[in-house]
């Protein structure tokens, strides 16, 4: 081929290549990237008087001075990793249910029975669990009806409520990763171990976890995300009590109106996640690369 | 080994078997894939259990390991009932089909995997592992991952891990199924030489009559939940006992027919397409009855006169070449034989003479009819 079409052609791919990923990079740049950016110069300003704005880490400093911020930041962070250890715990053997115990059609009834409470809305599923939970609701009337309590109880606006909604909220997003994890688990080497003489436990620690750990740490990073950023489920189910940080975002954008504060916030949140997503990859001695190719 | 208990113990004297079954059966539903097996394994054996996919070998194995529980029927294993003793409590392990080795381990975690189970203290796994990784000429390779070993490796480490437990008996399924033509030549050697250096009693279950003819010293042919023959490779070979193990123990010429004379031991069997053989009956075959006979490629002779075959003494045919099959030492042509048109395949001697050959050209081929052999078609006819 004569070297001019080569250039040619090799310019065609690559304005191909750069057309397919266009929307990509519009949605990065256009809806991550800029806002990031704008809401990273608002972090770092302060209002000194009407339309008048200074460089300044005031943001920061409030933050640090007010315990209320402080203690709300540090309780969000404690729930999510909570919340996320429940999920795994309540979607471990469901998910290994489903990968190595089911066979044929079974299986594919509890994966869709994983699958149908997604279908309905965050908000609806939440408010299921409200019309549940509160004290004119099923289930304090069923504790009263079978005599547990003499009369119904509050269920709504307690940590374990909202333990409860996030846990579910989150539990398909745990499942999904480590069923792909356990199904390309050979048996062979489960049977091996045990004909060595490993019992379930032993295996359990020595074959399946560390098999289907970049499943495990990938669902773990996925599910505390989602829960760290939740903003309906605490609130819901939480009410006033729920201290959850992104409520802390909210106000200073929407009631206080005071964009510089919640923007602050924001990137304290970020700052948050990474910080103790790094650290559980550390811990696990995974590599992130790796681990997001299994979500 | 033997076909009967009785028979076992008067070649073996009191030495008790390392492997018993006696009438072990499991259905499922209709399907009886063991069928009322009974059979010993003696002790610093090779013994395989040879069969073609679905004949229950696997599922044989799996009740002896102990990942399957047998219907009916009773295991034993270095003379201990073994119903309903988990695998990990079986003084037997496994060398699974993909080795299963634990990638998640490097080698030396793999074979001491066991030890460790077992709570041998640290110091003592490191210096059995060490040691035996020195027998299996793999020394020093215990820091080695799983994924940087070869075929014929992890083949190693994988019957290290199991022997380093010292079971009375090793499982073996279909190990060398994995690897490519080459190195599986070369694993059988080094699997017998180990086996011998062990001592340990080895059941190794495999579809390739070659690995079970090499390696072992009974060998077991199992069809339809049954075996058909128990016997060492050379009776397999020379003294099939049932049509099955004469068609699936090396390649045979099969013809089909009805015994038109039977002479002591000796029988004509005539096909319906008229080709008439002489061959030697193993089991009753009265005159009349429809018969299958089989005559082995490397049995029968070629030639370009009759006069040679005569001389030798062997019954001799004329042909036609239809097909020149060159394999190097095991080259074969297909030939018809020249009335009946039926179709023979016969070894190519490798000494020249017939290098030149050519398709169409019209040969002489005969036989020693003793080396024939012919059964009656009706006892065995789910067999075939």
């Amino acid at each position: 081929m004569p070297p001019d079409t080569r250039t040619t052609s090799r310019a065609q791919a690559q304005l191909m290549l750069m057309l397919l990923l266009a929307p990509a990079l519009l949605w990065l740049v256009g809806l991550i990237v800029l806002p990031h950016v704008e809401l990273g110069i608002l972090s770092l300003r302060e209002r000194v008087a009407p339309r008048v704005y200074e460089p300044s880490l005031a943001q920061f400093r409030t933050f640090y001075e007010e315990p209320l911020y402080w203690h709300t930041f540090v309780r969000t962070a404690l729930m999510s990793i909570v919340a996320t250890a429940i999920t795994l715990l309540m979607a471990f053997p469901m998910a290994w249910t489903i990968a190595k115990i089911a066979r044929g059609r079974s299986k594919s009834m509890l994966f869709v029975m994983c699958l149908i409470p997604f279908w309905v809305s965050e908000t609806v599923r939440t408010l299921g669990w409200m019309i549940l939970l509160r004290e004119s609701g099923v289930l304090p009337a069923f504790l009263v009806w079978l005599g547990v309590t003499p009369a119904p109880v509050e269920m709504l606006y307690h940590d374990a409520t909202i333990l409860v909604g996030l846990v579910y909220t989150s539990m398909l997003f745990m499942v999904i990763p480590l069923i792909s994890a356990l199904e390309s688990l050979d048996d062979s080497l489960i049977e091996a171990a045990y004909d060595l003489g490993g019992n379930g436990w032993s295996i359990l620690r020595q074959i399946v976890i560390p098999h289907a750990a970049p499943g495990i740490v990938a669902g773990c990073i996925v599910v505390f995300m989602l829960t760290l950023g939740n903003y309906l489920t605490p609130t819901l189910l939480g009410g006033k009590n729920s201290q959850w940080f992104t409520e802390q975002i909210y106000t200073q954008f929407i009631t206080r109106f005071n964009w510089e504060q919640g923007a602050a916030f924001g990137f304290l949140l970020l700052g948050l996640s990474t910080a103790i997503v790094w650290a559980g990859l550390k811990l696990s001695g995974q590599k992130f690369g790796e681990v997001m190719q299994r979500s | 080994m033997s076909l009967s208990p009785t028979a076992a113990s008067a070649t073996f004297g009191a030495a008790l078997p390392d492997l018993q079954a006696t009438r072990v059966a499991k259905h499922y539903g209709a399907f009886r894939a063991v069928d009322d097996l009974s059979f010993e394994v003696a002790r610093g054996s090779f013994f395989s259990i040879l069969g073609p996919s679905g004949c229950g070998k696997t599922t044989l194995l799996r009740m002896i390991a102990g990942f399957l529980e047998p219907d009916v029927g009773q295991i034993q294993i270095g003379g201990k009932p073994m119903n309903r003793v988990p695998p990990n409590k079986r003084p037997v392990n496994m060398v699974f089909q993909h080795l299963a080795l634990f990638p998640m381990m490097n080698v030396g975690d793999n074979i001491g995997y066991g030890l460790v189970r077992r709570g041998v203290a640290k110091d003592e796994v490191k210096r059995r592992v060490a040691d035996m990784l020195e027998r299996v000429s793999l020394p020093n390779s215990q820091d080695k991952r799983v994924d940087q070993l070869s075929g014929g490796q992890k083949q190693r480490v994988a019957i290290a891990r199991s022997l380093v437990l010292e079971p009375t008996l090793l499982l073996l399924d279909e190990p060398l199924g994995a690897l490519d033509l080459k190195l599986r030549e070369h694993m059988k050697i080094e699997l017998k030489a180990l086996q011998a250096a062990f001592g340990t009693t080895f059941v190794y279950i495999t579809h390739d009559q070659s690995e079970a003819l090499v390696l072992s010293d009974h060998v077991a042919v199992m069809n339809h939940g049954r075996f058909e023959q128990v016997g060492t490779p050379q009776q397999l070979y020379y003294e099939p006992q049932t049509p099955f193990v004469a068609g699936f123990v090396g390649a045979n010429n099969r013809i089909a027919g009805r015994a038109t004379e039977v002479n002591g031991s000796m029988v004509t069997v005539t096909s319906a397409q008229g080709l008439v053989i002489p061959a030697r009956a193993i089991g009753k075959v009265a005159r009349g009855n429809a018969v299958e006979a089989f005559v082995r490629p490397e049995v029968a002779r070629l030639a370009r006169s009759t006069e040679m075959l005569s001389d030798a003494g062997l019954v001799h045919f004329a042909a036609r070449i239809t097909s020149l099959l060159f394999d190097g030492a095991n080259s074969a042509v297909l030939l018809q034989e020249v009335p009946s048109n039926t179709e023979f395949r016969i070894a190519l001697p490798q000494t020249g003479e017939f290098a030149d050959l050519q398709v169409g050209e019209s040969v002489a081929f005969g036989f020693d009819p003793t080396r024939a052999v012919c059964f009656a078609a009706g006892e065995t006819a789910h067999a075939a």
